[in-house]
């Protein structure tokens, strides 16, 4: 019965689109099943959360570079949080540094980099028509929506929104007596979080059921797009993690609401002892870093995929070991739940534990040279086109590598002692997993526009944005791994307070004026895409000269992809450059019988095969 | 995948398994993780000390074997409309899905089991508070099962549930196995570890 009725649902899918697809403008942009427009909705969203968290770390970097300087003019925005001496409330400064935070991780980096690639790219490149469920796939977009909503509204009450960062460690985020973030704002913190992780795993569920399920005729996972591999590893770190996250907050919601001591133990506070006893703050540390960790590879995994892709296809070469990179892909995703307690070293965890955590953290370092070293070699020799995705996925390359040097300092518990929660740590986690996380959906963005909107990017802006923000990259954080090694602890409001630190000064401003510079970068990237959508060049459908699927829709691919069948795929994705070819990419969708000058002796066998299939 | 072009030598259905039945159980193993987060906290917990140790609410005993029985029942439902006994399906279902309610009642009942234990939800042991948040965590859950039960039930009536038409029953057994069966490795987990 299933397979009759998954051929019926294809079969109307074919006729449906012979005539134009019909909907009002609600249906089909708004509560859309399509999963291109539920893309674009995550891009759209995720592209306007960066913007408010990227402008929150513009404020906190102000006060952190000219800590001297007045403030007052931005009273017309901030209104009370600039105090009457025209400086920044420090509670809202950490509150600053709590939002951008978790917008950047979970917002920007979660929903706007996986949802919008996951969903665009996922059917498109597996040759489906549409998501395992439409109807799922919409709900998980409303549910990151009302999330989105949530939060946005905490931003704006009078006692501030959360404030004891984005990790919310007990006793602070439970007590709000502690600081005025932890009262209402952390309770809405609580309630948009628990809502986005039942989007991300709606999303989830969906993305691996559709890749296991739904790929077109001969697309063996072997012949798997690696976007389509690191999306489906990406999804199921989540699948397993977030569910951990939720019971972690469902536990401190019971602290903070009904008076339980699963995190608060004896505690004064204000001349008052609480009635808690017995709780363990720790438990919350180990709970929320179970997933903590592996979310900052939901981060950057899906950035690698399309790191993968876009460089193998701008080199116009095979990617260097394609069976390595899923292999490192699966060895980072099984490493990802087994090094958690390398975040509390300094905890008061058991030093045996933690030599433990350091051992198994550091093993990560191989699967990730063994990535990077498949990308060097994939650029080597290669006839490379730098457009501005190509550049883009280099930069990821690059803050890669030397972000994840710096792992391997922090990852040693013994180090680790000195660096802790010093701006040491905030420089390798920004450019390893922040920037290059950034640098792989921006690159992703340049890359699958024409598919996204049928128009072409300017390239000239590109380069101009790519410069301005590698280089303000580099600049914002090289700096920060001194003042880290100094000893000079993060989301502290000012450092001028301690003498030990005034030599910091003026290398503060430095990485003050870089951000400013950076972010302003940014701009020419949103004028460039909304632009684009309505004015850029119409772009041809195979623009990059790409193998994969998705190049071999209609320019602006209606609903269900495909105006006629599904292609079949005979081929790996990254025939590039293939000796004897008489062009220097062959799609997916070209059967070996049509190459015979390219063919290797394998692939001859693989001809009978097809023959057999026209007898047939 | 039916039609005259398939191609040989090439991988055609890719898993013979229901896109929806493959979410359902990926649904499940989120859930699966959620309880372990929660027993393996307890076991922290536990191990760091201040820990209250009482006897399990005797009531236990009654609420495991309904819903033990409830799983057969279920199962019993999903062979009758194997064999398209229609009138069985509905009876077993409807059944199964009173067994359910019993088993939230005894569950709620040994709430009040508990108190009378002086072991309270808020209070400084966490032993005691893990036991009430794994009965309710798992309850929410079940409720969630009787809600597909109810609407397999409904679907029954319209006799839409038959030997051609399992899927939806055999989602719905497939849950409801699984919240038996989660109930069970909750209760064994306290046996051992009060």
């Amino acid at each position: 019965m299933d397979s009759t009725v998954v051929n019926e649902h294809i079969d109307h899918a074919v006729e449906d689109h012979a005539h134009e697809h019909h909907g009002n403008f609600i249906t089909n942009y708004i509560f859309s099943t399509d999963h291109k427009i539920i893309a674009k909705q995550y891009l759209i969203t995720g592209i306007f959360w960066a913007i408010i968290g990227g402008g929150m770390s513009m404020i906190f970097r102000l006060q952190l570079g000219f800590p001297e300087a007045t403030m007052e003019w931005l009273r017309p925005l901030l209104g009370d949080w600039i105090t009457s001496t025209g400086k920044l409330d420090p509670e809202f400064y950490l509150a600053l540094v709590t939002m951008h935070g978790t917008i950047m991780v979970f917002f920007v980096l979660t929903a706007g980099l996986s949802g919008t690639f996951s969903n665009y790219l996922i059917p498109l490149q597996i040759g489906a028509r549409d998501m395992a469920s439409g109807f799922m796939n919409m709900l998980s977009y409303w549910f990151f929506f009302v999330s989105s909503v949530v939060m946005f509204i905490s931003i704006f009450i009078e006692t501030g929104p959360a404030s004891g960062g984005w990790v919310i460690y007990p006793p602070l985020s439970a007590l709000p007596q502690a600081i005025s973030g932890s009262g209402l704002g952390m309770t809405l913190w609580l309630v948009s979080i628990a809502l986005f992780i039942v989007s991300t795993l709606l999303g989830g569920i969906n993305y691996i059921t559709t890749i296991i399920n739904l790929r077109t005729k001969g697309m063996s996972f072997t012949k798997l797009p690696l976007t389509i591999w690191s999306f489906f590893f990406t999804a199921t770190i989540g699948l397993l993690s977030f569910p951990v996250l939720l019971g972690a907050a469902l536990l401190l919601i019971f602290d903070r609401s009904f008076g339980t001591s699963f995190y608060l133990s004896e505690i004064y506070i204000a001349g008052e002892a609480l009635p808690n006893m017995g709780g363990s703050p720790i438990l919350f540390q180990h709970l929320f870093w179970f997933l903590g960790h592996p979310e900052v590879y939901i981060v950057i995994m899906p950035a690698f995929g399309i790191t993968s892709e876009i460089i193998s296809t701008n080199s116009r070469k095979p990617i260097f070991g394609y069976k390595a990179m899923i292999i490192s892909l699966l060895g980072i995703t099984v490493l990802s739940f087994v090094v958690w307690a390398h975040h509390m070293f300094v905890s008061g965890m058991n030093p045996f534990l933690g030599s433990i955590f350091m051992l198994l953290t550091l093993i990560i370092a191989i699967p990730s040279a063994v990535k990077v070293f498949n990308y060097l070699t994939t650029l080597w020799k290669g006839n490379i086109i730098f457009t501005p995705a190509m550049l883009f996925s280099i930069g990821l390359v690059s803050f890669f590598i030397s972000g994840g040097l710096t792992g391997l300092f922090v990852g040693n518990s013994a180090v680790d002692i000195q660096l802790h929660d010093t701006y040491f740590i905030v420089a390798h986690f920004h450019l390893v997993m922040g920037s290059a996380a950034f640098f792989g959906m921006i690159a992703g963005v340049y890359h699958w526009f024409p598919k996204m909107f049928g128009r072409m990017m300017d390239n000239k802006l590109g380069y101009i944005h790519f410069w301005l923000s590698f280089v303000g990259i580099y600049m914002v954080f090289f700096p920060m791994h001194y003042i880290g090694i100094a000893g000079f602890p993060r989301r502290y409001y000012s450092f001028t307070n301690f003498d030990a630190f005034s030599t910091f000064v003026d290398l503060n401003a430095f990485v003050s004026i870089a951000a400013l510079i950076t972010f302003a970068a940014q701009f020419i990237f949103l004028f460039n895409f909304f632009y684009s959508i309505y004015r850029g060049k119409k772009a041809p459908e195979n623009p990059w000269n790409s193998n994969t699927l998705e190049w071999t829709t209609p320019r602006n691919p209606g609903h269900g992809n495909w105006p006629g069948e599904i292609p079949t795929v005979y081929r790996w994705p990254y025939d590039y450059s293939k000796p004897g070819a008489k062009e220097d990419f062959i799609p997916q969708n070209i059967p070996f019988s049509k190459t015979p000058e390219s063919n290797l002796p394998h692939e001859v066998k693989e001809i009978e095969k097809e023959k057999a299939v026209e007898k047939a | 995948m039916v039609d005259q072009n398939i191609h040989i030598g090439e991988p055609k259905a890719t898993l013979s398994m229901h896109p929806k039945k493959f979410a359902l159980w990926l649904f499940i193993v989120s859930i699966v993780m959620l309880f372990a987060a929660l027993t393996s906290a307890y076991i922290v917990k536990q191990a760091d000390g201040n820990w209250l140790s009482f006897e399990l609410p005797k009531i236990f005993i009654l609420s495991t074997a309904i819903i033990m029985i409830s799983s057969l029942t279920m199962h019993l439902s999903y062979l009758a409309a194997k064999r398209d006994s229609l009138g069985r399906i509905k009876w077993l279902l409807f059944i199964t899905v009173v067994l359910g309610f019993l088993f939230l009642l005894t569950q709620y009942m040994s709430w009040s089991e508990l108190v009378k234990e002086n072991v309270f939800f808020v209070s400084n042991y966490a032993s005691g508070s893990f036991i009430y948040i794994f009965t309710g965590v798992h309850g929410l859950h079940l409720i969630s099962g009787i809600i597909f039960l109810l609407i397999t039930f409904g679907k029954s009536l319209k006799a839409e549930v038959h030997s051609k038409n399992l899927v939806l029953i055999e989602m719905c057994m497939t849950y409801w196995h699984f919240l038996g069966g989660l109930w069970l490795y909750l209760y064994v987990f306290l046996l051992f570890n009060l």
